[in-house]
């Protein structure tokens, strides 16, 4: 085994930027991914990188943008409302083709919510990640390592396709302490890529924007990034699957609920139940083909998140009712302990979930009901 | 296999280092870990609670409704937590603070005095320590030396001065587990 050290999900986080070679951070505070920002500030320097702490993250943001045009590797770290001021200037980068690097630590919402671990922001990253036609791709890890793994690889995918790699985790990845094995440091870069802006004399001029007033002209970037799109959807896709041999039925979740889901799982199985799981790590591109594949040879399926239900259209689109599909949350920041998932894995067994079914239905009257206070 | 430890008491009591220590001789013994803390405003001055989890295969949850372990330091920590432990399971708690001893019966239990007994080894702080000494008598999760070798391996080196304190205050807490324990009938 290879010498595995205990970790903080932040730290690992930020060390694995480091040894993917990270050459300059921008960024601001905000609670649960600070010891990210914090551990870059001690790090960085010590290293003869840039880390700069920006006045806000619109600043952070944007001193990211031009760091990337020079063809440097960057990155940056936030949580939900910070992504939120981000995301104008992620659609810029985008809209650049220049790479770059984004973690974002959630927590509960809407607005300034609290701290807690949340999946709240699965929209607004995977079917956003600013405004125009955008294709970040983003990656959802379940555990330390996971983290430290997707971020050392989000480098190579930013440079590859020239576009955001959004690293989607939550509190819980942030605050856990958890055993990883860290990469090898790997050497900065020695030459900057054909299209980086450098400022150098006697070579032909090299622009970047993402402003193209004549709409002739963006449409052709348009096609070009949907084109460069579809090259990650044909290559990119990442999950996995525990127990789906014999499954009959699926449970799907991604990032902290697909852990939860799994340890859920397990206890159904010890009950004799035929359950399995699918757990999307590439959010987008989403594992489409793959759960589209799987829905027929389940008698029912039920997604699990830490949010209203925001994956879950994405997997009914997956699944285009081949088998139904039923959705079990909890939202604000409250993490579902396994036992309530076991709970609900029974109720699906027991009384399985129609085509016609609401898949929000059952879940809602649960919360309703579970949130009055007994009189 | 899994055995889940939940830790709680106050800010200060050293019980997010507690699990950490346990999460360490866990790594370092070959085993899957997840160390998980209560984070945010409640630890300021109030309660602090962490969750560790040992297993042979990779853990699911890092959190459980039902832990197979409890080391309650304080009175909150006990009300709180003691009805959720697992039939069978194990509770640790700090005589010392506690207003009122282990009302579950089907757990194995210890009631120990460990500011007390930390006290007498010249340091209150050392009162986290003691409680997982015990806790490690009652519950032979990890041997004792795995534990002592984790110190060793990973105290801060401006904490260095309380290795051998703490490695006292492990076997002093093993030491009235020991003779006290109540297990359950």
């Amino acid at each position: 085994m290879p010498k595995r050290e205990l970790m903080k999900g932040n730290e690992a986080m930020a060390e694995a930027a480091i040894r993917a070679g990270v050459e300059a951070y921008f960024g601001y505070p905000i609670t649960p991914q600070s010891e990210l920002l914090e551990y870059m500030s001690r790090r960085m320097p010590q290293l003869g990188r840039v880390f700069l702490q920006a006045e806000s993250e619109i600043a952070a943001i944007n001193m990211a943008y031009g760091a990337a045009c020079t063809g440097a590797r960057v990155m940056s770290s936030s949580s939900g409302p910070g992504v939120s001021l981000m995301s104008e200037g992620l659609s810029y980068i985008i809209g650049t083709e220049v790479p770059f690097v984004l973690v974002d630590v959630m927590r509960g919402g809407p607005g300034l919510g609290n701290i807690a671990p949340s999946q709240g922001d699965y929209r607004q990253v995977s079917h956003a990640g600013g405004h125009g036609d955008t294709f970040p791709i983003v990656l959802a890890p379940a555990s330390v390592q996971e983290a430290v793994d997707l971020i050392y690889q989000a480098f190579d995918l930013a440079e590859k396709y020239r576009t955001v790699v959004i690293v989607l985790a939550d509190g819980s990845i942030g605050q856990m302490m958890e055993p990883v094995a860290l990469p090898e440091y790997r050497p900065l870069p020695e030459k900057r890529p054909d299209w980086a802006v450098t400022g150098e004399p006697g070579r032909p001029r090299r622009r970047l924007t993402s402003l193209y007033l004549h709409p002739e002209d963006e449409e052709v970037v348009n096609l070009r990034l949907l084109k460069r799109w579809r090259q990650v959807e044909a290559n990119e896709v990442r999950y996995r699957t525990y127990y789906l041999d014999d499954a009959e039925y699926i449970v799907v979740g991604f990032g902290m609920a697909g852990r939860v889901a799994l340890s859920a799982v397990r206890m159904a199985r010890e009950e004799g139940l035929k359950v399995g799981l699918f757990r999307p790590v590439s959010l987008r591109p989403f594992p489409t083909k793959e759960l589209r594949r799987l829905a027929p040879k389940a008698k029912a399926m039920m997604v699990v998140e830490m949010n209203s239900g925001q994956m879950l259209d994405d997997v009914l689109a997956a699944v285009q009712g081949q088998t139904p599909v039923r959705f079990y949350g909890r939202m604000g920041g409250m993490v579902p302990f396994p036992d309530e998932v076991l709970e609900q894995i029974r109720l699906l067994v027991k009384e399985p979930p129609t085509l016609d079914e609401d898949p929000r239905e059952r879940w809602i009257a649960h919360m309703e009901q579970m949130l009055t206070p007994a009189s | 296999m899994q055995t889940e430890i939940i830790i709680a008491g106050f800010g200060g009591q050293g019980i997010l280092f507690a699990g950490q220590v346990l999460a360490y001789a866990a790594m370092d013994a070959g085993m899957e870990v997840t160390w998980f803390p209560s984070y945010g405003p409640e630890m300021r001055g109030g309660t602090a609670n962490c969750t560790v989890i040992l297993s042979d295969q990779e853990i699911g949850s890092p959190l459980v409704k039902h832990p197979q372990a409890l080391i309650a330091m304080n009175a909150p920590s006990l009300d709180k937590f003691e009805p959720l432990v697992r039939p069978g399971g194990v509770v640790v708690v700090n005589a010392s603070l506690a207003h009122r001893g282990i009302e579950r019966t089907d757990v194995k239990g210890i009631e120990i005095p460990a500011n007390h007994i930390a006290e007498e080894l010249g340091d209150r702080r050392l009162a986290n320590m003691v409680a997982v000494g015990a806790m490690l008598t009652l519950l032979p999760v990890l041997e004792m030396d795995q534990v002592k070798q984790a110190l060793r391996d990973h105290l801060p080196e401006r904490r260095r001065n309380l290795l051998e304190p703490n490695m006292r205050a492990l076997d002093a807490g093993a030491a009235y587990a020991r003779e006290h324990a109540v297990l359950s009938s």
